[in-house]
Parts: structure tokens; C-alpha cells; sequence
């Protein structure tokens, strides 16, 4: 049976032309994860971007003493309904606190309201229309500007939108990722050696293998449910803290430091170990001063993106009470906190327009912390990763 | 060997210690921690925050757990690891109060705080759509009567329901059954609406929600409701008053039974979709947490619930004057919420 030659180079097109195919589908399925980003990217930097400015306003205050008492005193008629709230409701207070303050006149540069803000990015606002007259004659004197937003790096939440700012949520993450890094390393670690290095093979270390997979593919809000019934209802730790947090997602993040710890190890070659050995090392020398630090570029990087995978994370800590209205920046494990994608989560819920602009910001610093540490996995993996 | 073993032990129990003084803290607190409803959760965190700025006090942590979930919290126990206030956007049930005194919850006062309307509303392309809430029944119910007899919910256009209602398709985009929002529409909407075909259904209130596609879950985020619509032209939403007076540039409410919604008419009950709020307070937590109270007062008070208190201009329709003062009477008194009150 012999084909014509015929025959065959019709079937070589026809090949080629499956394979020309494939080519065209995964440059067309690229293209469209590509557009997908660059979509997703421009919406946020839209929304987003107006965030990192606020309206301010310079304004006379007088701290007199009527002004200790209504605050609204403190500023020219003209001015006080474009004046934020959360500037004057702590005139009392500070005057309290700060005795000299008493009759002190002098122009500062205060926030604006939120509306005013709203209305100086030609946003939907409700400002009436006198009010709208008097911010463009301020804006023309150069009394009311768009200025660099600091209030929203420095403060934390709050429901005027031109208070609210991501501090106490950037302080809670890092918190919070703290004890996760300090609960997950030290055991993701040494379990991972222990497995590796040490453990026998046999049906018991194949279990505990295949579940450790399997744990790295459980739903995230999973480990909430196991975090509330664990260590809230039975070891009482105190609830919407950075310390049960992460806890929380210490669990979550074990299995991915595990593995990726696992095949860090594996990566450095017997012939190490067996050379160790030789010249009569220890078990504990060897792993000590050759194959952990061989591994060590590899640990890291898997350890930084299970970091970054918790960093990310809502659906446990909703579960141990993580996701609330906090405007205090924590000082403490024990003390109320929140985290970032939460406090995104939380503008995005708030009836108040200004907030959207809010959670796209908030979106944007996540994102930028993210890729940050993503980039430092993959800056590490380059440089010290060792080809054997 | 035995040395080390021994320094081991001691490292161990050091550690085991400090975990265990990390986790027992406190007694007396500064700081109140509020649990509750989504839908008081906007006025609770204004208050709380205006408390936070202006006191010494810190600002109380508030989780938004829905109002079942809320109470659920609440009447685990007293002590540490429970809150001391759950908000609600219903009153509590005598089945929630019961749970509440099993677990020692027995000393409650009770504040109300205002009210809130759920709108009925739509895309402003649209024309204005009047309803009844019979016409919303028999749109959303999952078995509606006809001819006498309950079948499966057949219509799929308004027009269908009523002659006098335009040609559209029937969607609905609502909030979860988690949501005291859904909660409150099932029973001012569909169990009230069901009483006038009471015949079909037995004589019981009915609130069952259809699940071939003409109810839509809209997830608890009110806004995700909003942003829908604006999307879907052809769908309706059901959400918070709030969200519906911030949107009015872009959304249009329907007047239910006759009654526009908004601010009048929610406040005298004329606006039949209205509720009440409350908030409730654990009086034993009083003696450890003594910043509660002003909490509390803070809230009552006029500046915020008031008629040109801050949370109206956030959503809340104030009670009328005489209400109020009862209220705030209650809550200074710290008057004790029997069971007879709730039935």
C-alpha cells in the first residue's frame, strides 16, 4: 500500500494548516487576556487616579472662644458650608488640648467637603447652585484648589469621603501579615524539610502529601470557617484582630509555602548532600549549611507569593470579623483592625458617590503592593536561583 | 542532656504563657464593639466615627453582619468575645429574645432610631411605572393563583399582570435572603400583598420568590443593584431609599400603591415599603464598657437623628419629634426590653 505523493502533501497542508490554526487561537486567547487587562487598568487609573487629589480650601480660622463651643464660629459665613466637616467638628477638642490655640487668628488650608471636591472634578455633586457660584469665584482667587491628597495615605476610614483615607487598613495588612509570615514560615518550612529530608517513604507521608495538595486548592473561606471555630469559639482570641487574621490565613497560606519549600529542596542535587555526608557531615549540617541555603531563593519566592495571595484576601477574614468600619490606626495584635482589599470592599458598598473613586484608589495601591512583591519573587528567582 | 531537655521544657512553657496572655485580655474595655444590620450600618458608622473624633473615647468597631446575623452575635452570651450593641433594621424576634435570656443576655434596652424606605425603582430612560404591591406579588412570587387554582409563576411581561402596564420583560434585581432589606420586602411587599388572595394560599402569608430568572440576586452591595440598572434598562430594582435619593440622577423610583417614596411619606407610614431601626444595648456589659452609653446618647441625640440631624443627610427619615423623645427617654433610663414588648 503506497500513497500517492499526492496524497500526502495533501495531508502535510492539511496538517499545516491545523497547526497554522492553533497558532492563530493562542495568539487570539493572548490578545484577549491582554485586552481584558489593559480594560481592567484604564477603568481603575480613570476612576482612581482623581483619588490621590482633594479639594482644600483656605480659609480665616478664628479659634475664639465661641468657636470652642460651635465650631462652625471658627470660619467666614461664606465659607462654611464648603469647609468639611471633619475639619471643624475637632476645633473643640484641639482647643482643649492645646490651651494657646485660644485666639489665634490665622489662614489655613483646610479641606474642602466632599460635595465641593466632587463638583472641582466635574463629578455628579449636590451642591446648590449659589454654593456651585461661590466655589468657581474661590477657585478663580486661588482660594480653593485640587491639591495632592494626604489625608488619604495618612488617615483612616471614614464616612465623609474626603476624610477617608486607606492608613489604618495599610497598617492592619502589614499586621496581619506579619503573624501569617511569622505562624507560616517557621512551620511551612520545617514541615517541608521534615517531608523532604527526613520522613520515610511510605503510605503515611503519601497521605499527608496528597492532602497538603489538597489543602492548596480548598476555597479560601474555608479556612474563615475554620479560623472562627478554632481559635475565636474554642482558644478565645479576640475577634477582628490582626492576630486572629493571620492566623486565619497562615493556614491558608501553609500549604502553598509547604510546597513550593518542597520543591525548592528537591532542586538541589543529591550529589551535594552525598559530598556533605562524605566528609562526615550530620544530617542536621547537611540540611543546615547546604541544601537550606541552596533553597533558600526558591523558599522565598514562593513564600512572598503565598504573602501576596493572602494579602489579597476577603472572603476569611469577613468570617472572623475583619471586614468593619475601622478609622483608628491599630496599635496593637489585639486591637480592631482592618486590611486592604476589606477596606476596598467596604467603599464599595458606601450610597455616597465620592466613595467610588475611593475604592478604585485603594484598588490602585493594592495592586501597586502587589506587583511590588511579585516583582521582588521574580527579581530573587533571577538572581539567585542556581541552574544544576 | 537533662539540662537541655529541662531548658527546653522551660522555653516551651514561656512560649505557651505568652500565647495565653496575648489571648486573655482585657476586662474593661474603651473601645464598644457594635455588630448588626447593613442597612443601619452607614448612620452606626457615622455616629461612631463623630464619637471617635470628639471624645477620648476610641471609635467603636463596627461589622456589618446583616441583622439575623447581628442578633445571632449578640445573644451568644455576655462577656468577652460578644458585642455590646447589634444594630437592626426590624425589631427582634420573641424567638431571638427567647435565645438571648437561655444564654444570659437578659438585661436589653432598645432604641429606635428612625426609619427607612425600600424603593421600587428603575433606569431614568425609562417612564415612570406606578405599581401596586399586588402587581409586584404576582411578579416575583414564585406560585401565584390563577382561576382559583396555585400554579408556577407564568408571567414573563408586565403587561401581563395588568393591561395598564407596559409591554417589558419582568426582572427584578433584589437583594439576597441574608439581607434585612430582603427580609423586610418579603413581609411589607409579598406577605402583605398575598393577604388579598389569602383565599389561594390557605389563608397564610405568602413569600415565596420565583427562581426561573425573573428575580434576580443582587448580592448584599446595594450599589452592584444600582449599577445594574443603569446597565439593564429593562430591570427594576429593590434597595434602600438611601441608594435610590444619592442615584436620582440616573434612577427613577416607582410610587407603590400610590405613594411616591420619600422622606414625608416613609415617616407618616403613608409610603406602605417603610421600616423601622433600632439598635439594641447590653446593659451588662454597662459596668466594663461604660463608653456604650455615650455612645448611645450620642446617637439619640438630636444633632444626629434629629430633623436637621447629620443622618438625614445621609438617608435616615427621623422619627416624628414625640417619638424620638420616648425614644431617647428609653435608652438614658436604660429601660429593660421585656418579652411582652415584642409580642
Amino acid at each position: 500500500m503506497s500513497q500517492s505523493f499526492d496524497d500526502i502533501s495533501a495531508q502535510l497542508r492539511k496538517r499545516h494548516r491545523k497547526s497554522a490554526r492553533l497558532k492563530w487561537f493562542s495568539m487570539g486567547a493572548l490578545g484577549l487576556a491582554g485586552l481584558f487587562l489593559v480594560l481592567f487598568f484604564t477603568d481603575m487609573l480613570n476612576k482612581g487616579l482623581p483619588a490621590f487629589q482633594q479639594a482644600q480650601i483656605q480659609v480665616q480660622v478664628d479659634y475664639s472662644e465661641q468657636a470652642s463651643q460651635i465650631p462652625l464660629a471658627a470660619v467666614e459665613e461664606e465659607v462654611r458650608d464648603l469647609v468639611s466637616r471633619g475639619f471643624l467638628r475637632t476645633i473643640p477638642l484641639r482647643m482643649k488640648n492645646d490651651p494657646e490655640l485660644l485666639g489665634v487668628q490665622r489662614s489655613e488650608w483646610v479641606l474642602a467637603d466632599g460635595q465641593v471636591d466632587q463638583y472641582l472634578k466635574g463629578h455628579a455633586n449636590k451642591l446648590r447652585d449659589d454654593a456651585r457660584e461661590r466655589v468657581d469665584r474661590l477657585a478663580a482667587e486661588g482660594r480653593v484648589a485640587l491639591k495632592f491628597n494626604t489625608t488619604f495615605f495618612t488617615r483612616g476610614d471614614s464616612k465623609m469621603p474626603e476624610l477617608a483615607g486607606i492608613m489604618s487598613a495599610a497598617v492592619g495588612t502589614v499586621m496581619t501579615m506579619l503573624v501569617t509570615l511569622a505562624i507560616a514560615f517557621p512551620i511551612g518550612v520545617m514541615t517541608a524539610l521534615y517531608l523532604e529530608e527526613f520522613a520515610p517513604d511510605n503510605r503515611l507521608t503519601q497521605i499527608i502529601e496528597i492532602n497538603i495538595n489538597n489543602l492548596a486548592a480548598i476555597p479560601s473561606i474555608l479556612f474563615g470557617l475554620l479560623g472562627l471555630a478554632i481559635f475565636i469559639n474554642f482558644f478565645g482570641v479576640p475577634r477582628s484582630t490582626p492576630l486572629v487574621g493571620g492566623m486565619t490565613l497562615a493556614l491558608m497560606t501553609l500549604p502553598v509555602i509547604i510546597i513550593s519549600t518542597r520543591t525548592a529542596l528537591r532542586s538541589v542535587p543529591d550529589s551535594i548532600r552525598h559530598a556533605a555526608f562524605g566528609v562526615g557531615c550530620s544530617r542536621w549540617q547537611v540540611v543546615r549549611d547546604h541544601v537550606l541555603p541552596l533553597a533558600m531563593p526558591g523558599i522565598m519566592t514562593g513564600s512572598i507569593i503565598g504573602l501576596a495571595q493572602a494579602m489579597g484576601e476577603t472572603a476569611p477574614l469577613i468570617i472572623v470579623g475583619m471586614v468593619a468600619f475601622i478609622p483608628d490606626v491599630g496599635a496593637s495584635f489585639t486591637q480592631a483592625a482592618t486590611v486592604l482589599p476589606a477596606q476596598v470592599f467596604t467603599w464599595s458598598g458606601e450610597p455616597d458617590r465620592a466613595f467610588i473613586e475611593k475604592t478604585a484608589g485603594g484598588i490602585l495601591v493594592l495592586l501597586t503592593i502587589l506587583i511590588f512583591l511579585n516583582a521582588t519573587a521574580v527579581i530573587l528567582r533571577k538572581k539567585f536561583e542556581r541552574r544544576w | 542532656m537533662n539540662r537541655i531537655l529541662k531548658n527546653r521544657t522551660l522555653k516551651a512553657t514561656a512560649i505557651a504563657a505568652a500565647v495565653i496572655g496575648v489571648v486573655g485580655v482585657a476586662q474593661a474595655r474603651d473601645q464598644v464593639r457594635i455588630v448588626g444590620s447593613s442597612t443601619v450600618y452607614p448612620f452606626s458608622s457615622y455616629v461612631a466615627e463623630e464619637f471617635g473624633a470628639t471624645t477620648d473615647y476610641p471609635t467603636p468597631v463596627i461589622e456589618s453582619t446583616g441583622s439575623g446575623g447581628g442578633l445571632r452575635l449578640f445573644c451568644n452570651g455576655v462577656g468577652e468575645g460578644t458585642p455590646d450593641i447589634t444594630n437592626a433594621s426590624r425589631r427582634m424576634k420573641v424567638s431571638e429574645f427567647e435565645r438571648c435570656v437561655e444564654n444570659g443576655v437578659t438585661d436589653i434596652t432598645e432604641a429606635f432610631i428612625g426609619y427607612d424606605g425600600i424603593a421600587f425603582a428603575q433606569s431614568i430612560e425609562n417612564d415612570p411605572m406606578p405599581v401596586t404591591r399586588e402587581q409586584i406579588f404576582l411578579a416575583v412570587a414564585a406560585m401565584v393563583p390563577q382561576d382559583g387554582e396555585l400554579v408556577e409563576n407564568p408571567y414573563t411581561h408586565w403587561n401581563q399582570i395588568d393591561d395598564s402596564l407596559p409591554d417589558r420583560e419582568i426582572v427584578i434585581v433584589g437583594p439576597p435572603t441574608t439581607s434585612g432589606t430582603r427580609d423586610a420586602f418579603e413581609e411589607l411587599v409579598l406577605e402583605a400583598a398575598s393577604e388579598s388572595f389569602s383565599e389561594a394560599y390557605g389563608g397564610e402569608a405568602y413569600s415565596d420568590v420565583r427562581t426561573d430568572g425573573g428575580w434576580v440576586d443582587g448580592g448584599e452591595n446595594d450599589n452592584l443593584i444600582v449599577q445594574r440598572l443603569t446597565q439593564d434598562t429593562t430591570a427594576f430594582g429593590v434597595f434602600g431609599y438611601s441608594f435610590l435619593e444619592e442615584n436620582s440622577n440616573v434612577l427613577i423610583g416607582s410610587t407603590i400603591d400610590g405613594v411616591e417614596a420619600g422622606p414625608e411619606a416613609i415617616a407618616s407610614g403613608e409610603y406602605p415599603v417603610a421600616r423601622s431601626m433600632f439598635f439594641y444595648l447590653k446593659n451588662q456589659h454597662g459596668d466594663d464598657v461604660p463608653a456604650m452609653y455615650e455612645y448611645a446618647d450620642m446617637f439619640m441625640s438630636e444633632q444626629m437623628i434629629g430633623d436637621l440631624g447629620y443622618l438625614k443627610g445621609i438617608g435616615l427619615i427621623p422619627a416624628d419629634e414625640q417619638a424620638r423623645a420616648e425614644a431617647r427617654e428609653q435608652v438614658a433610663n436604660k429601660v429593660t426590653l421585656e418579652k411582652s414588648d415584642l409580642e
